[in-house]
Parts: structure tokens; sequence; C-alpha cells
């Protein structure tokens, strides 16, 4: 900028500017990140008295432990089972609504739909619709004279319940940002393919998908960081049971909280270690469009 | 001839009436959760054990006052409307300013302070609340406004956008203000931020829906019902009203309206947000 003043002056007023932003960030993001992992270093009594210093075991005793080995699997199988689910859905419907036709609008709005639901919103959808005794599941399936079922109380099937609440929460976000960029392909593509005889499933996977690779890769980052992150649908439909099948790195976290401060430090530091690193991916990807895209 | 024209014809007339089907269809099964919570939000307790729940008999708002006020409903959306609209305020406040300053500013510690702004943003905010909610609790925090409000106000990636919107901004446009003599904070509030208002649009719509859809904080910093947030709020109706489904989903629909009008009013800064999001950040 032309405007050239010394560079004192400009250092006082960005302090004045940015002082708000550093003050919160520092208290609330930077200093508890540190005093977090400073807190895995000391072991405490149940009634949060006599810290000890430990050094690195609680750290060690911590990550080798059963309940944060099974928290971690669990979450992991979270993942696996929620963001490829939620990608290939919603891509589907994206491609289902990218057609002219009349009316389509309102189809997009009712795919889109579920962008407006919370996750304690569609938690307490689902949990309606698979209420034991009232539910309308086992209603249909009384009516079909099947078994009813308690599918979130049992833990062979508790955690891909959830998961489909949460795939079924996140359709709307999919669908939204790859239609977008679908209706954005121009047509002559899709025209030359077929001249070139590729059917409408080749056409598929040659075209849109590479197409959308931007929108599908920022899809993947969000969605994963946010399985990595759940926990409203686990506390409002499981509460991290049925023994502990879904009990998630978060809700763990949330748990310990009261009980043993260091222990949660140090599951509060281990996520960070798995979100972070994939944050961090996120971020020079996207630094590296902002800078050299366009 | 002609009676090949009319069996293409037809065949394109069922194609057609075939991909309406398929559409409807999965319509239908995407919106079930939404129709059923419509359906059983209208029935009374004992028309709860048949699928006769499911028939759209009638239009019945009697349980909204029961969700309102016993349920306390009413309390709770003030509360995260309160909330939302405070962090709302907060985030655009302090992304602008700090924002403008990296856009434009040359100071000591710059480098320091971006590399600062993209660390935050990569810390999620559930590693944090062991020491943020030991920070509210010796503070006297819990049960307040300003504990759900206050760790939210600053927003890394609002930051971040301000920043992109400010340095968007033809240079042309900026010089020709200095040539006519404002300083940093005049070209700030008369030239800067009218010229980013769409970036200052998409950043509240997106503050809010978050601040909104919070669970995991408030859960933590409030145990009266008086502060809590409509989304935890939700949880605790089990207890409130019983088995009673039908004001339970009165409630969660309720809880839903406001995000569902600010999506409707908003649709295209929505998009173009998600678009860009997607592309740009």
């Amino acid at each position: 900028m032309a405007v050239k003043r010394s560079r004192r002056r400009e250092t006082r007023l960005a302090t004045a500017l940015v002082a708000p932003a550093v003050l919160i960030l520092g208290v609330f993001v930077l200093y508890p990140l540190l005093r977090t992992a400073w807190l895995g270093f000391f072991v405490q009594d149940p009634f949060g008295r006599n810290s000890r210093w430990v050094g690195l075991d609680q750290y060690r005793d911590v990550a080798g432990s059963d309940s944060f080995l099974n928290s971690l699997g669990v979450t992991v199988r979270f993942v696996v089972l929620t963001v490829p689910t939620a990608l290939v859905l919603g891509l589907l419907l994206a491609t289902l609504a990218n057609q002219q036709l009349r009316g389509i609008r309102l189809f997009r709005i009712i795919f889109a739909s579920t962008i407006a639901t919370s996750v304690a919103v569609a938690s307490m959808l689902w949990l309606v619709l698979l209420e034991p005794s009232t539910g309308i599941v086992n209603q249909v399936l009384e009516a079909a004279g099947r078994d009813p079922v308690n599918l979130l109380n049992d833990p062979d099937t508790a955690l891909a319940t959830v998961a489909l609440t949460t795939v079924w929460q996140s359709l709307g976000l999919v669908f939204v940002v790859t239609i977008a960029a679908m209706q954005s392909i121009p047509e002559v593509l899709y025209e030359s393919a077929r001249v070139d005889g590729h059917g409408r499933v080749s056409r598929f996977l040659r075209i849109t998908v590479p197409l959308l690779g931007p929108q599908l890769m920022f899809l993947t980052v969000v969605l994963t960081i946010g399985a990595f992150q759940s926990f409203g649908q686990i506390d409002i439909l499981t509460e991290g049971g049925p023994q502990d099948s879904t009990n998630v790195m978060v809700y763990s976290i949330v748990q310990q909280l009261p009980l043993d401060r260091g222990a949660a430090s140090v599951e509060a530091v281990l996520l960070f270690l798995v979100v972070g690193a994939l944050s961090f991916v996120q971020f020079r990807w996207l630094d590296r469009r902002v800078h050299y895209g366009s | 001839m002609a009676a090949d024209a009319k069996r293409i014809e037809l065949a394109a007339g069922s194609k057609l009436v075939a991909r309406y089907l398929l559409l409807a269809l999965v319509a239908a099964i995407v919106l079930f959760p939404v129709y059923a919570a419509v359906m059983v939000a209208q029935k009374s307790l004992t028309e709860l054990g048949s699928l006769d729940v499911l028939v759209p008999d009638r239009i019945d708002l009697g349980s909204v006052p029961t969700a309102l006020g016993e349920a306390r409903m009413g309390r709770y959306l003030v509360n995260s409307a309160v909330v939302s609209v405070a962090i709302v305020i907060g985030q655009v406040v302090t992304s602008v300013l700090a924002g403008y300053a990296l856009a434009f500013l040359d100071f000591t510690g710059r480098r320091a302070l971006l590399a600062a702004v993209a660390a935050s943003l990569i810390i999620p905010f559930e590693v944090t609340v062991v020491v943020n909610f030991e920070t509210v609790q010796q503070l006297g925090g819990v049960d307040t406004y300003w504990a759900l409000v206050l760790p939210f106000v600053a927003f890394p990636l609002g930051i971040f956008l301000m920043r992109q919107a400010f340095l968007g901004i033809p240079r042309d446009l900026l010089d020709a203000a200095v040539v006519d003599g404002y300083g940093h904070l005049g070209i700030l509030r008369s030239v800067a931020l009218p010229l980013v208002r769409s970036t200052v649009a998409a950043l509240s719509l997106f503050s809010f829906l978050l601040a909104w859809n919070q669970y995991l904080w408030p859960l933590l910093v409030t145990n009266r019902d008086d502060r809590r947030t409509v989304q935890i709020g939700l949880k605790q109706l089990t207890g409130a009203v019983g088995p009673d489904l039908g004001v339970i989903m009165t409630a969660t629909l309720l809880a839903t309206i406001p995000i569902l009008v600010l999506l409707v009013v908003f649709e295209r800064q929505l998009i173009r947000g998600l678009t860009a999001g997607s592309v740009k950040g």
C-alpha cells in the first residue's frame, strides 16, 4: 500500500486492532493446548488433589490402556463407517438431481434439507424413530411380522446405527457442495465422451469424479475431522454404551474430565495429534490453492 | 416409421416417469425422519403405539405450548438466540479488525501472529475443553452467558476470510482514499468495510450456524435450566416430559425452525460460502 508511515505508528495501531483476537485465541485456544499437554505430566487422586509429576509415564500408560485403545478403535471405525458412506450417497444424490427436469428444484431442496439439522436435532429425530416400544422402526417390523429390534442397545449394531444417523445428517452438506460443482461441468465433455462410446457409469467415473476433486477432498477432510470430534450423537443416542462399543475419543475425554484430569488431558493431546495432522494436511492444501490457484 | 416414432415417444415418456419415480422414492427416504417427526409431533401419547401415527389426518399444534412452556423450549430458544447473536457480533468484530491489520499494516510480530492464527485453526475445541472448563470454573463462569460466548469470540477461519477479502480490494481504491487524506481507521470504515460486505454476511451466517448448533461446551458449562441452550435442552426433554414423544418431536422441530428460516433467506450466501470453502477455503 502507498501509505508510508513510521513502522512504530503502524505497530501501535495494529496492536490495538489485533488485541481482541489475540487475547481470546491466547486464553481459550493456545494456552489451553499447552496447559493440557503440561497436565498430562501429572497424576491426580480422584478428588483432583495431590498432583504428582510423573513425566511421560501417564502418556505411556494411557496410550497403552485398554480403554484408550478401545475409544481410538471405535472412533476410527466410526470414521470409516461415516465418511465414505456420506460421500458416496451424497454424490449419488447430486448426480440424481443434476438433470434438467420440471420441478427438479423441489428435489434439490429436499436433498439439501438435512443441512438445516444440528447433530442434536438429527439424533433426537432418530432416537424417536428407533425408540424400542413405540418407535416407528419397530412398528414397521411388527407389522411385517418380525421381531422388534433395539439397535442402539446392542453392542453389535449401536455404532453402525449412530453412524447411520450421522451419514443422514451429513448428506445435505455433501449434496450442496457437489451439486454446485457438478452444474459447472460443461455438457460438451459428456457429449464427446458419449460419442467416444463411454456409458453412463464410465462418464461418471472419468469426468464427474475427477472434476469434483477439490470438492471431494474438501468434504473428505471436513467429514473426517468432524467424525473424530463426534460427541453430541453419542451423548444423545448411546452415552458411549453398550459395553463401551460407542465410546468415541471425545466422549471418553468428557467422561474422564471430572474423574481424572491427568488422563483426560493425555487423551485430549492424543486426539489433537490425530486431528491436528489431518487439519495440517488440509491447511497446506488450502494454502497452496490460495497462493497458486485462482 | 410412424409406429417407430410412437414407440420412441412412449419409451421417452416412460423413461421420464421412471426418472420422477426414482427421484420421488429417494426424496421420500431422505425426508422420512423429518416427516415422521412432523406426524408424531401432532399425535397424542395414546396414538403412538401404531403405524397410524404416520397418517397425516390433521394439523394439530397443541403440543407447541407444552413444548415452549412446560418443556422450557421457549427459554432455551431465547438463550440460544442471545448466545449465538453475541458470538456472531464478537467474531465479526475481532475478525474484521485483525483481518485488516494482517492485510494492510506492517508491524512487528505480524508473521508470528499469522502463524499463531494458523495454529489455532488446527486446534479442535474438543482438545482444549479440559483446560477451558478449568478456566471458566476458576473465574466463576458456570451457568453464565459470558462463559457460553467468550471462548468463541475469536474465530481463526474468520480472521483469514476477512484478510483474504481485504486483500482482494483493488489497490487503486485504497490509494485514492490515501490521497483523499484518510487514515487507516477511516479507510477501514468508509472504504474497505463496505466492499467486503458479502464476506461479512457469509461469515455471520456460518458463525451463527456453528454457534446455534453447539453441543459440547454448553453441556459442560451449564447446569441450570435457565441458562441451557436449545441443543442440550433437547436431551433433557426425555426427563422433563417423560415418554411424550409428540412434545419431544415438537421441541426438536422448534429448534430447527430458526436455522431453516436463515437458510431460506440466505440461500445464495450459503451456497457461495460452501462452494468457495471447497475451492479456496
